[in-house]
């Protein structure tokens, strides 16, 4: 109930470190914006347990420093994540701030953090011009932009799934139309043809006025959905007796949500900056622990935070733990370079965002659990795709009625 | 055609999710001019009750009376021991159900943790019904049912029985009802339970379609609100009618004018209100 | 409307305390709290017009304060507006309306009034999260600096906290003029005695929409101040739970008096931004402290400890709460 600070650090690890007593004695503070109430909730738990992690597995030391992280709830609305914000650095005194959860959370501080000029590691935004046409100095993030994972989903569905004619539903807020927009322009770039396009509220109640619009002669339905509305449309699609395939957004089957799914999600085919199922050593590992400690497989949220909390080690590893010259430090954040971790390799781009592998996933049973089994990798893919920053950043950014065809 | 036929269908089946929902509201509006601004988390806790019975190895069907059984018991503890002591103040009751609204959801974070999940629906009622090249959902033609099976058994009780009678001499002249001698404290604990168990055993029905989540009891609200609006307060006929009504602006709409679908549901509650207050079927103004 | 009997004295004490308020605190985080308590104050304070003295529930108030917001931030940060202008037309506009909304909404009373109040609402949402072209969508909009009026740098906390509370001082003294005017007396004449005061042949509908706009004007003050205070507006801010909140501050700290909207807006503002700091649920306890006002000082916080005070100096007076406008006397008409 009360507030978490996480002290894990031993004396004996502080002792063993070879710094100067006075920094070993002075712990960092790092403060972490998750929701705790109402509707982004659930994404806020998941982000606490990823970061828990994180901590747990360095001991709450880095760099030889003690690390405090100090957690605020911002109850997923702008204002008081700006409070939020301000009590952490005016008060509290953090000198780095890992989130908030949502986009419109983070461009409710972008200005604040201009003036503070405090670094923050962003676990889980997406929103594209975070790092393309306003990026900020002290803003890096640790997961992809919304169209980054399905700029090879559309190029996939064109090349190697030979699909011609596609249908987009898609979430109408931001995020949906980045991924609609993002997907829709390589899918058309590689031959395809998105003929329709669906646009239902975010809280819509429920999606059968819009499962029967979708047009008879499309080879598959792209479903791009955010939180627990993937599990509302997969269900209802199956009882409509719909027979296309379905691709899907990295969240529409994410793993924080699959695991409250039924055979509906077989067979989707989806992509995604990380999947619980892919099979390398650090990843493995990282799955292990999160089952362990959660029974729950890791997704978006859970996955993100870690690495939030995994690239402030890399940074603070580079400047020694000494965060008192913060361009330096922030330097060091948009230098970082993680050959090992449950993403794969990771380094960051010039604008604050990190290069990632991109894999294609589909939605498979292995032992009674559904799982996003890795079918191709795109390795490190770029926020601008194959276009580079100058022809990608010419145009506006992906919305709604933008079409990247014409 | 094909298009009428299943966008009436769709809003046939949701307005039937409506009349579930808005039913019990609209009966405890009508009797006791509480507006129940809790009756959305009513709805919302009840699928989450009867979602923890399913999990529990519970059968569907009985987890329905499960989800309504306990908001039923909670209806009637919030009604005996809140809004009775505020008898006669109908703001300050719409005020406490406010505030018992903000409780419920909350305690749903805490209890169920916020992740959105699915009622997992009975295995007899999955899968589609197909004439020629129309496929549509078995279990959304079963909630049709089930709310056109509510409406007559609703019409029945209030209609015929003496049940009925007392609640009809309430809703039109309470004080001259306790003169006859009619028990009115037990039959307004009654008519929340009533009202209450409906909400209840609505979220658990509903379940399947609109899965559980933090959030549903401030989506689902303002549509009771609609339909009681244009159907006009504690008429049964009117949330019935209202509900059909709402369910087809709400599919036609939504296809036919997509970029109003945020809106769709609202204006036609204030046309209903500004020029006709006493909504399609209701007797007096709200 | 001389409810809460404060003397000369305590308000001297309260002006002084708010003034020295940014010398008190340690951290330039509470004046920031204390700044957002008093747009709130504001917005809570014309609300009160509406639900105290007018007996008009409305559960749509934060539409003036989005609107006003979204406005000036548009027009200034994007249309190329200058801060004056901006401001100027962000409050006329929001005013107008007002009006609209006031045109609308009094064609039903009582129940009926909530829920067009409520319906009009919930479309503005709708409208800002769906119209992303100009409102920036659930993305919000941002990029306002601001402004320098007088060579006064709001950007310093304590020097906005004065700008805000300046506002302030202008609304309470503006509202509680027009509470003790003519059309202010009408006003609280209409809540208690509609029948009586057609009869008089008062304009009952005038009286009523006249206080609507006066209530959409400061609400919109209000939301200028909200736009220069947090730089960025997004659908949240015109939700219907923004609006649940406003109603709250008023229904918690006392309808139909001066200070009871303020108190409310200061427990509100405190709990969802320092308590849930330390309580996780905070909503929970939100929720538990209306419930319990609501049932045990009807009346609210202000009128309700000032009895509870006067009754342990066991000075025995006809009960004040008789005077004090509660909202167990409205009745939903």
């Amino acid at each position: 109930m009360v507030r978490t600070r996480i002290f894990l650090s031993t004396t004996i690890l502080a002792a063993c470190t070879a710094l100067t007593p006075l920094q070993a004695a002075e712990s960092l503070k790092v403060g972490f914006m998750t929701v705790r109430s109402g509707a982004l909730a659930a994404g806020g738990r998941q982000m606490e347990e990823g970061l828990k992690l994180c901590m747990d597995e360095h001991r709450g030391v880095m760099a030889g420093r003690k690390i405090e992280i100090i957690t605020a709830d911002t109850a997923g609305q702008p204002a008081v994540t700006k409070t939020k914000a301000q009590e952490l650095v005016e008060r509290d005194g953090a000198q780095v701030l890992i989130g908030p959860l949502a986009a419109f959370e983070a461009l409710a501080i972008d200005d604040y953090i201009r003036q503070t000029k405090t670094p923050v590691i962003s676990p889980s935004a997406a929103a594209e011009d975070l790092t393309q046409r306003k990026p900020n100095p002290w803003f890096v993030r640790a997961v992809g932009t919304s169209a980054q994972a399905h700029h090879p989903l559309g190029e996939y569905a064109a090349k190697d799934l030979h699909y011609k004619k596609i249908a987009i539903i898609a979430d109408d807020f931001a995020f949906g139309h980045e991924i609609a927009a993002g997907f829709q322009r390589t899918f058309e770039q590689n031959g395809g043809k998105v003929v329709q396009k669906l646009w239902s509220p975010l809280n819509a109640a429920e999606y059968g006025t819009y499962i029967t619009q979708i047009d008879p002669s499309v080879d598959a339905v792209f479903a791009a959905f955010a939180g627990g509305n993937g599990i509302k449309f997969l269900g209802e699609y199956k009882n409509y007796g719909m027979q296309k395939p379905v691709l899907g957004a990295m969240t529409t089957v994410d793993e924080g949500i699959l695991k409250r799914m039924g055979d509906e999600a077989v067979g989707v085919i989806s992509s995604g900056w990380y999947s619980a199922a892919t099979d390398t050593p650090a990843n493995k590992k990282f799955v292990e622990a999160v089952r362990k400690a959660y029974s729950a497989d890791p997704g978006y949220y859970t996955v993100g935070a870690y690495m939030a909390c995994q690239f402030l080690n890399n940074a603070l590893e580079q400047v020694k733990g000494d965060i008192s010259d913060k361009a330096a430090f922030m330097k060091a954040l948009r230098n970082v370079n993680i050959s090992q971790s449950p993403y794969g390799p990771v380094k960051l781009d010039t604008y604050g965002q990190p290069i990632l592998d991109v894999a294609i996933r589909k939605v498979e049973k292995k032992d009674g659990r559904l799982q996003n089994t890795v079918i191709k990798t795109y390795p490190a893919v770029s926020q601008f795709w194959t276009y580079g920053p100058d022809e990608f950043l010419k145009s506006p950014v992906y919305s709604r009625d933008w079409t990247p065809a014409k | 055609m094909n298009f009428w036929i299943i966008q009436g269908l769709n809003g046939l089946a949701f307005g039937s999710l409506l009349f579930i929902l808005a039913s019990g509201f609209s009966l405890i509006f009508g009797l006791m001019r509480i507006v129940n601004l809790s009756h959305g988390a009513y709805f919302m806790l009840g699928a989450y009750v009867g979602l923890s019975a399913i999990e529990a190895g519970v059968n569907f069907w009985i987890a329905i009376l499960i989800g309504g059984g306990a908001i039923c018991i909670l209806g009637t503890v919030i009604e005996r021991f809140i809004l009775r002591r505020l008898n006669g103040q109908p703001l300050a009751q719409v005020l406490v159900t406010l505030g018992i609204a903000f409780i419920i959801a909350d305690t749903c974070v805490w209890i169920w943790t916020g992740d959105p999940r699915p009622v997992p629906m009975p295995r007899e009622l999955t899968g589609a019904f197909r004439v020629s090249n129309l496929a549509f959902p078995i279990y959304r033609l079963f909630v049709i049912g089930v709310a056109f099976a509510l409406a007559a058994a609703l019409w029945f009780l209030l209609e015929r029985s003496r049940l009925g009678a007392m609640i009809r001499a309430g809703v039109d002249d309470l004080p001259m009802a306790r003169a006859m001698g009619i028990r009115t404290s037990l039959l307004f604990s009654a008519v929340f339970c009533l009202g209450s168990a409906l909400a209840g055993a609505g979220g658990v029905l509903a379940g399947p379609i609109l899965s559980v989540y933090p959030g549903l009891d401030s989506d689902m609200l303002p549509l009771a609100l609609v339909v009681v609006i244009l159907g006009g307060v504690g008429s049964l006929l009117g949330a019935f009618v209202g509900s059909l009504i709402i369910g087809f602006i709400y599919s036609y709409g939504q296809a036919l004018f997509p970029d109003l679908a945020y809106v769709i549901l609202f204006l036609p509650m204030v046309l209903v209100l500004t020029l006709r207050p006493t909504g399609l079927f209701g007797r007096q103004a709200i | 409307m001389r409810a809460p009997s404060f003397n000369l004295l305590s308000w001297l004490i309260a002006i002084a305390a708010l003034l020295a308020l940014p010398w008190l605190v340690t951290s330039d985080y509470y004046v920031n709290i204390a700044s957002q308590v008093v747009i709130a104050a504001i917005l809570a304070l014309s609300l009160n017009l509406l639900i105290g003295f007018g007996g008009m529930i409305s559960l749509g108030h934060a539409a003036y304060l989005g609107v006003a917001a979204y406005l000036s931030i548009y027009l200034t940060a994007h249309a190329g507006f200058g801060h004056l202008a901006g401001a100027l037309i962000a409050i006329g506009a929001t005013t107008v309306l007002a009006m609209l909304f006031g045109y609308l909404a009094l064609r039903a009373s009582g129940l009926g009034f909530l829920m067009i109040t409520l319906a009009l609402g919930q479309i503005l949402w709708g409208v800002a999260y769906r119209w992303a072209s100009l409102t920036g969508g659930d993305n919000g909009l941002g990029g306002l600096k601001r402004p320098h009026p007088f060579g006064l740098n709001l950007m310093d906390p304590a020097i906005f906290y004065y700008f805000a509370l300046a506002f302030f001082g202008i609304a309470l003294w503006c509202i509680a003029r027009f509470v003790q005017s003519a059309l202010g007396q009408s006003l609280q004449g209409t809540r208690d005695q509609p029948r009586r005061m057609r009869a008089l042949g008062y304009n009952v509908w005038l009286i009523q929409w006249l206080s609507f706009v006066f209530a959409g004007f400061w609400g919109s003050v209000a939301g200028l101040l909200y736009a220069y205070y947090h730089q960025f507006v997004s659908p949240q801010t015109l939700h219907l739970t923004t609006s649940a909140e406003t109603l709250l501050m008023v229904i918690a700290g006392g309808t139909g008096t001066l200070l009871g909207p303020v108190v409310g807006a200061a427990l509100v503002v405190i709990l969802k931004n320092v308590v849930s700091a330390y309580i996780t649920r905070w909503l929970i306890l939100l929720g538990v402290i209306f419930v319990v006002i609501v049932l045990f000082m009807p009346e609210g916080l202000v009128p309700g400890i000032t009895r509870w005070v006067r009754s342990l100096r066991s000075r025995p007076r006809a009960d004040k709460a008789a005077d004090t406008p509660s909202i167990a006397k409205d009745s939903a008409r």
